[in-house]
């Protein structure tokens, strides 16, 4: 991935995010999700590779969070599913460090683009690319209570 | 008719004369206790000091049954003399009783070390219904409490003082816990364990003195260091209750010394239980008395077969949560012993078995019991282990599940706190056509007392009844290993308030989406709403009070009680969904208006500028009361729906229930309304109400059962209390009542609703009335966030460009 260029950001102070919750943030027009594991903050990209579910929005166990949508589960630390084999991809994670009560992300300085970009798995997949779905259009039916 | 007299009034000498009675009415039986109570399930005293049970609930003799079988009763009288010549025992009150047969059941007393200053106030023992009331007495909130002694009894007292809300540290002389039932691996798992629940635990401690003057202030130890404390429980052993037979001139070394038939050196004189010494060995575990009973009952009856010989010892914790197991010899030092180990830290889970000459010698088992009974199986049978060598640890997968079963005689005890034999259990299963483990314990009181052999009880139950109903024990999800009956318990005995702490102390520290909002109903419910509400641990629809929806985006739908609104409302409806360019307005099936397509930041000033509560359509909870007119319009309406069905769904309200709950009235029979297939649904008809449960319309459709038949609205909305609230406590989370009043089956739940005790149904109503008291809109969180940040749209401190 040489080529891009990343920079630190700074985001938002801790306490904006409550203990083991998720706050969706947008940077260069990527929606980023933010987690507090008590120990430590992850960022992911906040879009559920099953159907763009806010997975700033999911319940959160250990380092997992689940899709409120349909409980796609990923690995927030390598964006990994947890509960989908069947799927090859693998979320976006953006690095994190946290200075003076401060959280940092480190993002790539160019927008997204529109259509695919390189998704890496840390371990031991190789780099693979993934169709990013468009975003929900509008005329999607909404589901009843 | 001979005269028996039974000097013992525990477990050991009533069962005896259990197994007595059985044979033949052969006897004029006196017992004298010099305890006030009933015999009791002294092993179950740790589950009362934990709150777990009540002292009544742990009689295993009623006072009828004595009256019943014609025994004199003497309670609270000692026996302070056996006149061997004159065949007669005299009571401390001076009573002088002649007999033919005297059977000595005199258990044992607490050990009490050399420690000085054990007479002090504030030092107690564990031994009995008094000790354990005294302790509860006690015990209260903060107060800091030292157990002396690491076995079986001294964990057992600290874990119930800890539940009671004491700072409980356990000093053990020896350098590892329950050091004769397990080995010094184990004792570090157990250790792990008990410091988990928030037990401290110090070993290798010489207690020497009670410090404080007239009371216990503090323990001192032989390195001269202190513990303060605000009472000391002793729990270091028993030592068998041997003076009246030492002054009878029975022979007597540390126990009663008694042959395989169990009479001792006096001819006519018998004893049982913890007094006893057989072949060198004084047993203090419940399974060896009942065997020893059952021995001598046969041989006084004139039935004598074979004689005892000993009862391979087993133990149990009886610590929720702790699991500990051991049988046998475990000590893997001899030469010719295999060892045969698993362990896994991180599961807390060891097993050891101890194999000689093909043979289980010993086993112990921490973290997972449920194998225990078919180790003691293989110890009590002396099962030839060759053929099993490679699934000792774990079971083999192909076995068969009825062998187990089939290999136990008829007569073997199944359960050893009530002494139910294999054959009794059969019988009753075929004569009575039991099918449910819960009727099997109503029928026998198997299974009823410390739990243990509930595993073989349902194994007996599968394998001889023909429509075997496994009932619900499902563990709630991998990461927590307990059903959710065993949850709701372990959570108010463990006065457990965050689903954090439930985790951590019985689960995998993590949890999941599975069981968090589970357990979260489940604090909410047990506590009334006042627990600790964790709202990482509830789903996002509970975090923001909104219905997520497919694109991210949420729904509003504010309550309009019984669907009756008015223009003013409806204006500020259509006001509001203008304002916020809401995408779609929607009437829901539920006679209310959705608003469709808001942004999660927008939702405060939506509810604010609603001025409505929240509907709870997000939520498993109170979702509304559909109505038809009744007679404010009606022709046909005989009955008051509206005003009914709106009191119905304000006395409900803002209430979390393990799904979603819609309710129904209506005014006359027509069922405009479709009350009959609500959750609840009040049926108005001419002069009565009928209160209908568990109807559904809608993966399931299902006509609801008939609770009860009453006069006025008032008594109709009584019972649907009574019944919503009984929901709440007994469901499975995300059980819809159509699900749970089919599995529970309507009879017992009106049995246990507006048939129940009065007591019962002030209960139901008492907790609900808290739970309301306790609630509120959820809606009002819009001006008073939990957390600063809950609505809030996150900006990033610096533009990028």
């Amino acid at each position: 991935m040489t080529g891009i260029e990343k920079r630190w950001v700074r985001v938002t102070s801790c306490e904006n995010i409550p203990l083991r919750e998720g706050k969706a943030v947008e940077i260069v027009g990527r929606r980023i999700a933010i987690f507090n594991l008590g120990d430590s903050f992850l960022a992911v990209d906040n879009r559920c590779l099953h159907r763009g579910g806010p997975l700033s929005d999911g319940v959160v166990s250990g380092a997992t969070v689940v899709c409120p949508l349909h409980a796609w589960a990923f690995n927030l630390t390598n964006g990994e599913v947890v509960n989908h084999p069947e799927s090859q991809a693998c979320l976006v994670t953006f690095p994190v460090r946290v200075e003076q009560g401060i959280i940092w992300v480190e993002i790539p300085s160019e927008e997204p683009g529109s259509v695919s970009e390189p998704v890496s798995c840390e371990r031991d997949r190789p780099v693979r690319w993934v169709l990013r779905k468009p975003p929900a259009s509008a005329n999607v039916r909404p589901s009843l209570p | 008719m001979e005269k028996l007299v039974v000097v013992g009034n525990g477990m050991a000498g009533t069962a005896c004369v259990e197994q007595i009675l059985k044979y033949a009415e052969k006897f004029d039986i006196t017992i004298f206790g010099d305890e006030t109570h009933v015999n009791y399930n002294r092993i179950l005293l740790s589950a009362v000091l934990a709150g777990e049970k009540s002292s009544d609930e742990i009689v295993l003799n009623s006072l009828e049954w004595y009256q019943q079988n014609e025994i004199h009763l003497r309670l609270g009288v000692r026996i302070t003399d056996v006149d061997t010549i004159a065949r007669t025992v005299t009571g401390d009150d001076g009573s002088v009783t002649p007999y033919d047969k005297l059977l000595l059941a005199t258990g044992s007393s607490p050990l009490i070390p050399p420690i000085d200053g054990v007479k002090k106030q504030g030092v107690y023992v564990f031994r009995n219904l008094d000790d354990t009331r005294a302790l509860l007495d006690r015990a209260r909130t903060g107060a800091r409490a030292v157990v002396i002694g690491g076995g079986l009894l001294g964990l057992e007292a600290a874990r119930g003082l800890q539940v009671q809300g004491c700072e409980v540290t356990v000093v053990h002389l020896m350098d590892t816990l329950m050091e004769r039932q397990i080995d010094f691996v184990g004792g570090g798992y157990l250790k792990a364990k008990m410091e988990c629940l928030g037990v401290q635990v110090l070993l290798s401690r010489n207690t020497t003195a009670i410090t404080g003057d007239a009371h216990a202030e503090g323990v001192r130890f032989k390195d001269g260091t202190e513990l303060p404390a605000d009472f000391v429980v002793i729990a270091a052993g028993i030592r068998p209750n041997v003076e009246l037979a030492r002054k009878a001139g029975l022979k007597v070394n540390r126990g009663i010394v008694v042959n395989d038939f169990l009479e001792t050196s006096h001819p006519d004189i018998y004893a049982v239980g913890e007094c006893v010494e057989h072949k060198g060995i004084c047993y203090g575990l419940v399974a060896p008395l009942l065997e020893q009973g059952k021995i001598l009952a046969a041989s006084l009856t004139g039935n004598r077969a074979q004689g005892y010989e000993g009862t391979v010892p087993a133990a149990k914790l009886k610590v929720m949560g702790v699991e500990v197991f051991s049988a046998g010899d475990f000590s893997d030092g001899t030469p010719g012993n295999d060892v045969v180990r698993f362990e896994d830290a991180a599961l807390g889970t060891y097993k050891k078995l101890i194999v000689r000459d093909n043979r289980l010698a010993g086993v112990i088992l921490i973290g997972e019991t449920s194998d225990s009974h078919r180790y003691m199986d293989w110890l009590r049978s002396k099962t030839d282990l060759r053929e099993k060598r490679r699934n000792l640890l774990f079971p083999d997968p192909i076995a068969d599940a009825g062998l187990d079963v089939a290999e136990l005689p008829h007569g073997k005890t199944v359960c050893g706190c009530h002494g139910v034999t294999k054959g009794t259990i059969v019988q009753a299963i075929r004569d009575r056509s039991l099918t449910t483990l819960a009727q099997l314990k109503e029928c026998t009181r198997a299974s009823t007392g410390c739990g243990s052999c509930t595993e073989l009880c349902l194994h007996l139950l599968k394998a001889v009844a023909p429509q075997f109903q496994e009932e619900e024990k499902k563990a709630l999800c991998k990461c927590i290993p307990l059903s959710e009956d065993q949850l709701r318990e372990v959570v108010r005995s463990q006065r457990l308030r965050s689903v954090q702490q439930v985790l951590d102390i019985y689960g995998n520290g993590t949890g999941c989406a599975v069981c968090k909002p589970a357990l979260s109903y489940m604090m909410d419910m047990v506590w009334c709403g006042r627990h600790d509400e964790d709202r990482s641990a509830r789903f996002i629809n509970d975090r923001v009070h909104a219905n997520i929806q497919n694109d991210g985006t949420f729904s509003v739908v504010p309550r309009i009680r019984g669907g009756v609104t008015s223009p003013e409302e409806l204006r500020r409806i259509a006001d509001v969904a203008e304002k916020y360019k809401v995408r779609m307005v929607k009437i829901t099936g539920s006679q209310r208006i959705d608003l469709l397509g808001v942004q999660k930041s927008d939702l405060p000033a939506i509810w604010a500028d609603l001025g409505m509560p929240s509907g709870q359509a997000y939520t498993k909870g109170v979702r509304m009361v559909k109505t038809c007119v009744g007679t404010d319009f009606c022709r046909f309406g005989v009955q008051d729906a509206i005003a009914t069905g709106v009191e119905l769904e304000r006395r409900f309200e803002n209430l979390y229930t393990p799904h979603k709950l819609k309710m129904g009235v209506v005014g006359c029979p027509r069922n405009c309304a479709e009350a009959t297939v609500k959750d609840i649904g009040l049926v108005g008809q001419e002069g009565s109400w009928q209160v209908v449960v568990g109807g559904a319309a809608g993966k399931k459709v299902r006509k609801g059962d008939l609770l009860i038949t009453v006069e006025s609205a008032e008594e109709a909305l009584q019972a649907a209390a009574l019944f919503f609230q009984y929901y709440r406590e007994n469901a499975n989370y995300l059980e819809r009542t159509y699900d749970f009043v089919e599995r529970l089956g309507i009879e017992r739940v009106r049995r246990e609703t507006i048939y129940a005790p009065l007591a019962v149904q002030q209960g139901l109503r008492q907790r609900l009335r808290k739970s309301k008291a306790n609630s509120q809109d959820a809606w009002l969180e819009g001006d008073l966030p939990r957390h600063p940040a809950q609505f809030v749209q996150i900006q990033p401190l610096e533009n990028v460009q």
